[in-house]
């Protein structure tokens, strides 16, 4: 009966689970194949015997996460913690009034969104080269301060925690911005009037207002920030040095330098299981939240 | 009425700033004509002719776009089609895939980057091109997806129910209806591919041999080297490049 084409398509017609996976089969596989299961493998080396030349020996060991409790490595992983959470404190405080500011920005809300998403999707790589650029010793804030005669010699700012909190946060705030701008936006404006009627002072309002019903956009910007800058490799590496090595780099280096696979992964794990429980205290917080997730 | 406070529009003008003079300095500095030092001594194109002297630049840039290219084209067909099934197609483990499809966004590039290794050393597929395509396309897809879904969702389905109804077929429905109105949503969907794509850097860093460094890779080693003109001309080049792609994206993604 009738031509391929007709007959693929009365075979796809009687099956719709068939036309479904059609569909999805390809990318599914291929997100499966080069996502899903090499973090797995990840986690499967993460339990074996390091081998001699990189890679590992077939065998059961928990020794590469009980080297966590090693001092050198705690603190490593406490620094990143530290670090990842004043990041998203300071992108929080920065980026609430902007987008208070964008959500009532009238007719300049396009625009004003345009120029945060920008930075957002520029290279990251080039914007912690501009971080280098201007804080290094010879960089130009020296030059400048150098010259105003604010300072007789050169501040050391690059490959300091300064440098590499100035680096998290200038990377990771547009992703603050973005989603409390998002709840913001939806906020029903007679709210606020209501409780300027009912009496209710600028700073009450806010409190009892419009702040509990932004904290969704809060609550989602705070993890979008914490996620990335716990994982973060370029900013510690290329401004904090070797002095401020954060859990990226200590995966980095055990694939290079050190060609410790196993315990490379077992870092690498750490970073995913701590991934994972935000996502899930995001999903906790947003059950309860009043209104809608953006 | 409520008029934002002086000093909240105060804070919001200085993080623009933060955001912005970085990158601003960053670009004009590419023009100064002094290799040492960041006083601006005269207007000079020398540095970006210096980039085209450079065959390690050259390189890198083919590669990214080869890579860039192919991962576009493949993440945008197999991102729209996980969206369309989405959109319009009920079937067990909907949820859950739609859930999945938001843990590599939110997975750090570290990990990617090593867990990819890792398979590719396991499988003994050698690092190169293809594997940088591979895992570009593995992070390229779920972000497709939610962009081309986001258009769908907007999208009248009554003129595909008339097409079926006056006798096209589904083949020639989707090619005649469905593609048309959903282009800008697949194009911004590809745009931002392309863009994350020429970008990344700690992901390919991973998966890339020593033969095939795309241009974030060779800027890298040249901001590790020694810091140099060069590197804010190229810079500039992928900031331009970018913005361009981004803003296209952004009136793509605008169009109702």
């Amino acid at each position: 009966m009738g031509s391929p084409r007709e007959r693929a398509l009365a075979w796809l017609y009687s099956r719709p689970q068939a036309r479904a996976w059609a569909l999805l089969g390809p990318g599914t596989f291929w997100l499966l194949v080069f996502f899903l299961v090499p973090i797995l493998i990840m986690f499967v080396y993460s339990l074996m015997p390091r081998g001699i030349y990189g890679g590992v020996e077939p065998g059961f060991t928990l020794e590469h996460y009980r080297r966590f409790f090693d001092p050198l490595y705690l603190d490593i992983l406490q620094r990143t913690f530290v670090w990842s959470v004043a990041c998203t404190v300071i992108c929080l405080l920065l980026g609430y009034p902007v987008a208070y500011t964008i959500a009532r920005g009238g007719k300049w809300k396009n625009m004003l969104m345009f120029l945060v998403v920008l930075p957002f999707w520029t290279s990251f790589l080039v914007r912690t080269f501009a971080m280098i650029f201007l804080l290094r010793d010879t960089g130009l804030i020296n030059n400048w301060l150098l010259k105003l005669g604010v300072i007789q010699e050169p501040i050391t700012m690059l490959y300091t925690p300064f440098a590499v909190m100035a680096g998290l946060v200038y990377g990771f705030l547009p992703f603050m911005i973005l989603p409390i701008y998002a709840s913001l936006e939806k906020l029903d404006l007679s709210l606020l009037e209501a409780a300027e009627v009912l009496g209710a002072k600028p700073a009450e309002r806010f409190r009892r207002v419009t702040l509990p019903l932004s904290m969704p956009g809060v609550v989602a910007g705070c993890l979008l920030v914490f996620i990335p800058a716990l994982g973060s490799f370029l900013t510690s590496d290329l401004l904090g040095g070797a002095k401020q090595m954060m859990i990226g780099n200590l995966v980095q280096n055990q694939f290079s330098a050190a060609r410790n696979w196993p315990f490379g992964s077992a870092a690498s794990f750490i970073v995913m299981a701590l991934v994972l429980v935000a996502v899930m205290a995001y999903l906790r917080v947003k059950d309860k939240t009043p209104g809608e997730a953006p | 009425m409520h008029r934002v406070p002086r000093w909240i529009i105060g804070i919001s003008v200085a993080v623009y700033a933060f955001l912005h003079v970085p990158l601003l300095v960053l670009v004009v500095f590419s023009f100064n004509d002094s290799k040492f030092s960041v006083d601006w001594t005269g207007f000079t194109l020398d540095w970006y002719y210096r980039l085209l002297q450079r065959p390690d630049i050259l390189r890198g840039l083919k590669a990214s776009l080869i890579v860039g290219g192919a991962s576009t084209v493949i993440s945008a067909i197999l991102g729209t089609m996980i969206a369309l099934a989405l959109a319009r197609h009920r079937f067990r483990g909907r949820r859950a895939l739609e859930g999945f499809l938001y843990v590599p966004i939110v997975t750090p590039e570290i990990v990617v980057g090593i867990s990819l290794l890792i398979l590719f050393v396991l499988l003994g597929i050698p690092l190169g091109i293809t594997t940088i395509i591979i895992s570009h396309v593995a992070f390229c897809v779920s972000f497709v997806v939610i962009v081309v879904l986001a258009r769908l969702e907007g999208m009248d389905g009554t003129l595909e129910e008339a097409s079926m109804i006056l006798g096209a077929d589904e083949i020639t429905t989707f090619r005649k209806v469905t593609v048309p109105q959903l282009w800008p949503g697949i194009l911004s969907g590809a745009l931002l591919a392309f863009t994350m794509s020429f970008d990344d850097f700690v992901i390919t860093a991973f998966v890339s041999g020593s033969g095939s460094s795309t241009l974030p890779i060779v800027v890298y080693g040249m901001v590790r080297r020694n810091i140099e003109p060069s590197i804010n001309a190229i810079s500039t080049i992928i900031l331009i490049v970018t913005t361009g792609l981004i803003y296209l994206a952004d009136r793509l993604s605008r169009e109702a």
